[in-house]
């Protein structure tokens, strides 16, 4: 078996192209091997998302163009009455659009100063315990949290502390101020997390290039710290603007429910009043306005930060 | 001198907790100087740089612009700009406008009109006219420097600020730069402070160059100046390459000193500190000022181990009993066939002033490096 024999096969013609083709053959041959892993790796995911999301989102399209039932629920029809008929919940609709972006608006406000101070300027080593600090209220369920608020804000909390010290007869809880509160306070980290991570990734001599260019420490938050951050911010605000368009626990029980959302409407409309299509019709609509927010969101970012890409988690 | 230095060190220390990273730094920088602060990773020159930025504030001692005491003055309001390393450009701002930025921090306010053409002048003076509205992500590295050192020369700085500028580009673009980076200098006609490991770029570029090691200025002088009167053992070693003989100080003529080296051979060395007899030292040989011959004459006698050819040049590695490994250069003439192969003899010469003795480094000596250098040849 002398090396020389085979070089010399390598070298005609023919070999050649039989290589060529073998080379071919096993390079489709991994193609499809690694097609297949790939397929096999995504099939719990994918089965998992077609039952639950997809299946049920297409359940809810066919709900919405069809009849409520004469005893309730589904009748199989096609109209489009029901979306005729959205100007009736017109006010919950109006409620929802007010409470979603003024609620985000303020998790940005409380948030952001946080995601600064965290990324920037805490020591580095109480960086990772600040945070923790700010994900363990997940822990516990939101609405053990919420009911906590409630007892807080209610008559025997603060108003009854503060009525010690001669402030009487204040009303804190079922009001917009108690609503707010508690959104901020239940949204805050999915807030602060995004903006966080693009405060963090920030590159700090931009922010020395800024000031030896002769900005000042305003100007060069302004047009560098914040412009960098802003696909964290959009994220953040439309995570939250998103799930405050689907909320109606914290409304229920700080706002004393008197002030209805689209949250609300659906609960009322599937289990209490049985009006399926009707439902599922405001559910399509909601759906069709998160999507225009997140398309609005994203666009804002990609110019603003002159980023390619914007990650929306 | 009698003018105000551009840049001016008064007793500069600045300590990180317990850590010394610059230790009573005094120099003065000349008016439209090209200097290079060179010198090992973690000597200070880094610290010196930001520290004329504005960006460190120094623990003792005084940093001066133009005669002005900086204490307390944020970078912002300082008469000097930076290149940095790795450029530090925006990426959300295109070309134009990261050259702009600058400009546009002014106050009183430039006019927008003002600001584009000042822009454009900057471009064109870096060679990227029309690249304006481009975006950082699709220059090449080469370009971003441009862009760099356009954004910084716009605000017409002072000084110019260039922390190893030229560290992230290849070899034959760093060649480039080098030679604009000159060019630039002169035609601006202000002071440049160029901070770099690199002792080529250091000596090629610069009108001076201050050495430092441990936090200290070690010498400050002219390129040739430090490659051929090195001050201490530390510049010999790392301003370009050379060899390190240790020997005993065996007798005292004036400027001379004869060394004894470690296989008795005695050569006669100038040194640049006083000496005492007995005293062990190291004697530096540039490799360039070393002469091989075939061996009968007079000198050290050798075998060559390793021969490097490098075009213009070919580079030796003798083995001299008793001494060790000595690197010898010596310029290729084409034509004529005079290499010395691997395993033959050869003698090694060398003129009469090139060898420099310095004293060992006592043991808080500075540098490590000396240290093995003297390992591997003893």
């Amino acid at each position: 078996m002398s090396q020389g024999t085979n070089s010399g096969q390598v070298l005609t013609a023919g070999g050649q192209r039989s290589a060529g083709a073998e080379a071919a053959f096993s390079m489709r041959g991994r193609f499809l091997r690694k097609n297949l892993l790939t397929a096999l790796l995504l099939a719990p995911a994918t089965l998992w998302l077609v039952v639950f999301l997809v299946l049920p989102f297409v359940a809810i399209a066919v709900f919405s163009v069809g009849e409520r039932a004469p005893e309730g629920g589904y009748q199989a029809a096609f109209t489009f009455a029901q979306y005729a008929n959205l100007p009736a919940r017109a006010t919950a609709f109006w409620n929802t659009m007010m409470l979603a972006p003024v609620g985000a608006l303020a998790c940005l406000l409380v948030g952001y100063p946080v995601a600064y101070y965290l990324a920037l300027r805490a020591p580095q080593r109480w960086r990772l315990i600040l945070l923790a600090l700010i994900v363990i209220p997940f822990w516990t369920s939101l609405l053990m949290r919420t009911y906590a608020w409630m007892y807080i804000l209610g008559g025997r909390g603060i108003p009854a502390l503060l009525a010690y010290i001669g402030i009487e007869d204040l009303r804190l809880i079922n009001t917009p101020g108690a609503v707010l509160l508690g959104i901020v306070y239940g949204y805050l980290p999915l807030m602060i997390l995004p903006i966080y991570v693009s405060l963090e990734r920030l590159d700090r001599r931009l922010l020395e290039a800024s000031a030896d260019l002769g900005a000042t420490p305003l100007s060069t938050f302004l047009g560098v710290t914040l412009r960098l951050s802003l696909p964290g911010v959009m994220t953040g605000f439309s995570l939250v603007m998103i799930l405050l368009l689907g909320e109606y626990l914290i409304p229920t029980l700080l706002g004393g429910g008197k002030v209805f959302f689209i949250g609300n409407a659906l609960v009322d409309l599937f289990l209490q009043s049985r009006n399926w299509p009707f439902g599922s019709a405001i559910a399509i609509t909601l759906v069709l306005v998160s999507v225009v927010v997140l398309i609005i969101a994203n666009r804002i970012s990609t110019r603003l930060s002159g980023a390619r890409r914007v990650d929306l988690i | 001198m009698t003018a105000v230095p551009d840049i001016e060190f008064r007793a500069v220390t600045k300590r990180y907790g317990a850590v010394t990273a610059v230790s009573g730094i005094d120099l003065a920088i000349p008016p439209a100087a090209f200097v290079a602060l060179l010198g090992p990773s973690g000597c200070g020159k880094t610290t010196c740089l930001r520290m004329i930025g504005g960006f460190e504030q120094p623990s003792e001692g005084q940093v001066l612009i133009r005669g002005r005491d900086m204490a307390g003055t944020p970078p912002y309001r300082r008469p000097v700009n930076m290149v940095f390393q790795q450029y530090a450009l925006f990426p959300h701002l295109d070309v134009e406008e990261n050259i702009s930025y600058g400009l546009r921090q002014a106050r009183p306010r430039l006019s927008p009109r003002e600001i584009s053409l000042k822009a454009g002048e900057a471009l064109a003076m870096v060679q990227l006219a029309g690249y304006g509205r481009r975006k950082i992500h699709e220059l090449s590295g080469g370009q971003q420097q441009r862009v760099a050192l356009a954004r910084a020369l716009v605000n017409k700085p002072a000084v110019l600020l260039l922390d190893e500028p030229l560290a992230a580009l290849d070899k034959k673009l760093r060649t480039d730069m080098q030679i604009e980076l000159q060019n630039l200098q002169r035609e601006i006609g202000i002071t440049f402070v160029l901070v770099t490991h690199d002792q080529e770029e250091a000596l090629s570029m610069s009108d001076f160059v201050c050495v430092m090691n441990g936090g200290r200025v070690v010498q400050i002088g002219q390129p040739s100046e430090i490659y051929d009167e090195p001050a201490d053992l530390f510049v010999a070693d790392f301003v370009g390459k050379t060899n390190l003989l240790s020997g005993k100080v065996a007798g005292l003529s004036g400027d001379l000193v004869d060394v004894a080296l470690a296989d008795g051979t005695v050569i006669s060395a100038r040194k640049r500190v006083p000496l005492s007899r007995g005293e062990a030292v190291s004697v530096s040989l540039r490799p360039e000022s070393l002469s091989l011959s075939a061996p009968g004459g007079g000198g050290l006698k050798g075998i060559v181990r390793n021969r490097i050819f490098l075009g213009s040049t070919a580079e030796y590695a003798i083995e001299v009993q008793g001494i060790g490994s000595l690197l010898t250069k010596a310029d290729h003439v084409t034509g004529r066939g005079n290499l010395f192969e691997p395993g033959e003899p050869v003698a090694i010469g060398f003129a009469a002033g090139a060898p420099l003795a310095f004293p060992h480094p006592k043991n808080n000596g500075t540098n490590q490096r000396e240290d093995q250098h003297v390992k591997i040849l003893s």
